[in-house]
């Protein structure tokens, strides 16, 4: 109707420049580009980050990506396509599998020793039974394994764990027994030290975690439970653990994430030895790249490590999102 | 108008993190506007050395060429060989590389490291003062600088507390002292093996160096796997008797090379097979220990040249390096009679080269014992440039490890070890 209307509108006399000019630069800007001010600007401040996360993290990640679809990456200067090739050569790999129930085995006890004694040591600095400067003493105590570098935590624990070392001179001097324990060089221990290790190095985080969620419960919840006639048993149950549900889910799929990772601890100590009892999925691929020089297979293990820990990861964000 | 400024200041942000970021990938062909080149040099050898004698060297190599400028880049054994492999596959290794003889089949065959015979040919380069050169297929990739052996150390005071009035010079004598030893008791034993996987050079200096002692090898001559060799299942036969008769020190099986050192060093074995280098460690950490170094032990019956393993420092130019002529200038310095005897001299090494004379005199008199031993014998390490030697001895240490364990026998560790090194070799 418009349209028609304008058809056969009489033309209008020309406007004057001075008038025209103002007209013509404001008409396109007006609300199209309020829009693309408004719109725009986050994408704008955001911009720095994305680029980096696009350079450091997204650009690796296709490249291993595609790596895992070719054979003999890197060490050839033209490696050919191979499709899921690499992936079959990993997944019937005995070491590989290996390294997969290893894995699974020191995340799970590493994650459950953890929230345990997290909790354990938080609840007992929360406490109002001990005064204020034991609690003190304890918390700096506590926190200290978490304050060694990975580097440091191996070389204490190597040395005290050696055949000769102070853990087997403690347990042959007082606790009577005969001959040492060979703690990381026997196969039927290795893995159960150095996963003892790793929850030595790793617990104050929980507790330090779980402590905070230990201060925000509201001192009503327990008084209320009082009144109803809750012991403390009853109360650490209906009402402390349901409060700190969320963070101790959150922290131990984070646990479970942080622990399939752990390369170095295990690098350092044992080296994935003795008969392969310790191998994990991390120094599995190290070796694979930079001993085999297996860049192909390698890539392929860390895609698998890559999708193993984006289920973890998304449970940890549907988590989040139902906080 | 502000919203404007702040966008637009948040953009160029962005984009100057974009451009650096971009641009941190991209290489420096190491020239300046003056004409003079600086060439990167990466290798470990610096931290090893007395603080500031290599700096010293290249100052040194620069006042010889004022149009080349070096710079080093130091660092650890291990960091050094990461970020080597790092630059190899990606192509931006540093122009002059410090070599170990294990890493250079791989690299050559990835095209990461410069043919030195046609920079040698380049440079008019007299080839016959090099001890040795290391080839792949006739072409030499890496030059030792610096060689390193491994003699028997042996504690004096506890040979003599056991009883041993004389040093091991056979397999059967060194077994017969490593019981004698352990019999003292406490927490000391024969000798000690280590066998950690992570780094398992302890196949190549602990375990194989009893076969070259013996003027044995692994090898057939056309360079495949001969490890079901009657020579070779004496060896591990012979590992395995140590390991029986409860000489070797617990642990071995994740035992670290720096962990035999210490267990020397404290007294707690022996004897062992280790780096010339390590000397002055040792009696820096423990000055009253009394020990000496001596031939390897051989079989009872072989009266040949004894074998002695090596490790060596070694050096190539990066394939990818826009400066080889002068990479090769540096090769060169470090190669001339004077400074390789200066460099052998700070490193308690042997030189790379056959006219240098390391200066003994105010070393320690080991050393000149030490020298002795390797000018009787000769150098043997049959693992420097094989391909992925590392993932070799690996693949060994994992099947020796089940038969000192019990879980298998010698002879099915040698045809699985066989087995493994046939696919790669």
């Amino acid at each position: 109707m418009n349209s028609a209307k304008l058809d056969h509108a009489p033309p209008a006399p020309p406007a004057p420049v001075a008038v025209v000019a103002p007209q013509t630069r404001a008409a396109p800007p007006g609300r199209a580009r309020r829009f693309l001010a408004k719109s725009g600007a986050p994408f704008g401040y955001l911009s720095p980050t994305m680029i980096l996360i696009f350079v450091l993290m997204i650009i690796p990640i296709v490249m291993v990506i595609s790596y895992s679809f070719k054979d003999n990456v890197i060490v050839q200067q033209n490696s050919v396509f191979v499709g899921f090739a690499n992936y079959t050569t990993v997944l019937t790999d005995p070491d590989f599998l290996a390294a997969l129930k290893n894995t699974f085995v020191f995340i799970t006890v590493s994650t459950v020793a953890h929230l345990v004694l997290g909790l354990g040591f938080a609840l007992m600095l929360n406490t109002s039974l001990l005064s204020g400067w034991t609690k003190a003493i304890f918390r700096i105590i506590y926190i200290l394994p978490w304050l060694f570098t990975v580097a440091v935590i191996a070389v204490i624990w190597r040395l005290m764990l050696d055949p000769s070392g102070v853990v087997n001179y403690l347990l042959t001097t007082l606790g009577g027994m005969q001959e040492g324990v060979n703690w990381l060089s026997d196969p039927g221990k290795a893995l159960w030290a150095l996963t003892f290790i790793n929850i030595w190095a790793g617990f104050p985080f929980f507790m330090i975690s779980i402590l905070a969620g230990l201060q925000g419960i509201s001192g009503d919840l327990y008084e209320a439970a009082s009144v109803d006639g809750a012991g403390p048993v009853r109360q650490f149950w209906n009402v402390t653990i349901p409060q700190l549900r969320p963070v101790l889910i959150s922290m131990a799929v984070l646990d479970l994430i942080w622990t399939s990772q752990q390369f170095a601890l295990i690098w350092m100590t044992t080296g994935g030895g003795p008969l392969n009892v310790t191998e994990m999925l991390s120094t599995y691929t190290y070796k694979q790249a930079f001993s085999s020089y297996e860049f192909a297979t390698a890539s392929a293990a860390a895609v698998i490590v890559l999708l193993l820990t984006m289920v973890l990861a998304f449970f940890y964000v549907r988590l989040q999102k139902e906080r | 108008m502000t919203r404007r400024r702040q966008l637009l200041g948040v953009m160029a942000v962005a984009a100057l993190l974009g451009t650096a970021a971009v641009g941190c990938g991209g290489s420096d062909d190491g020239a300046s506007a003056d004409g003079s080149v600086t060439l990167e040099f990466a290798q470990w050898w610096a931290p090893e050395l007395p603080a500031g004698s290599f700096d010293k060297l290249m100052t040194e190599f620069t006042a010889q060429n004022p149009n080349i400028k070096v710079k080093l880049l130091s660092g650890p054994y291990a960091s050094t060989k990461q970020q080597l492999v790092s630059g190899a596959a990606s192509k931006t290794l540093p122009d002059v590389v410090g070599l170990d003889g294990a890493w250079v089949n791989d690299f050559a065959k990835q095209g990461a490291i410069a043919d030195l015979s046609a920079l040698m040919t380049d440079a008019n380069y007299d080839q016959n003062q090099l001890a040795s050169q290391i080839q792949i297929q006739g072409t030499t990739y890496m030059i030792p600088v610096v060689n390193f052996v491994y003699p028997l150390f042996v504690n004096n005071d506890l040979l003599s507390k056991a009883g041993v009035t004389t040093p091991p010079s056979t397999r059967t004598e060194f077994l017969d002292a490593a019981k004698k030893v352990t019999a003292l008791g406490g927490n000391v034993k024969g000798w000690a093996l280590p066998l950690d996987t992570a780094v398992p050079n302890g196949i190549q200096n602990d375990v194989m160096s009893w076969l070259w002692a013996s003027g044995g090898t692994m090898l057939t001559k056309d360079g495949k796997p001969d490890l079901t060799s009657a020579q070779v299942k004496s060896t591990i036969e012979y590992v395995k008797s140590l390991n029986d008769a409860d000489v070797i020190a617990p642990g071995s099986l994740t035992m670290k090379e720096q962990d035999k050192v210490e267990k020397f060093t404290t007294g707690q074995v022996g004897m062992v097979i280790d780096s010339l280098a390590h000397i002055n460690l040792i009696k820096k950490n423990n000055p009253s220990l009394n020990f000496t170094v001596l031939p390897l032990p051989a079989e009872d019956s072989y009266t040949g040249k004894r074998g002695i393993p090596y490790a060596s420092w070694g050096i190539g130019v990066a394939d990818s390096s826009e400066h080889k002529a002068e990479a090769f200038k540096l090769v060169e310095f470090l190669m001339s009679k004077e400074k390789n005897a200066e460099l052998s001299t700070l490193a308690n090494g042997f030189p790379g080269n056959k006219t240098a004379e390391p200066d003994f005199s105010n070393s320690d008199p080991l050393f000149k014992t030490a020298f002795d031993i390797y000018q009787a014998g000769y150098p043997a390490n049959e693992f420097v440039g094989l391909p992925k030697s590392e993932d070799l001895m690996r693949s060994f240490d994992e099947q020796l490890q089940l038969t000192l364990t019990g879980k298998q026998s010698a002879d099915h560790t040698l045809s699985k070890a066989q087995e493994d090194w046939a696919s790669v070799l």
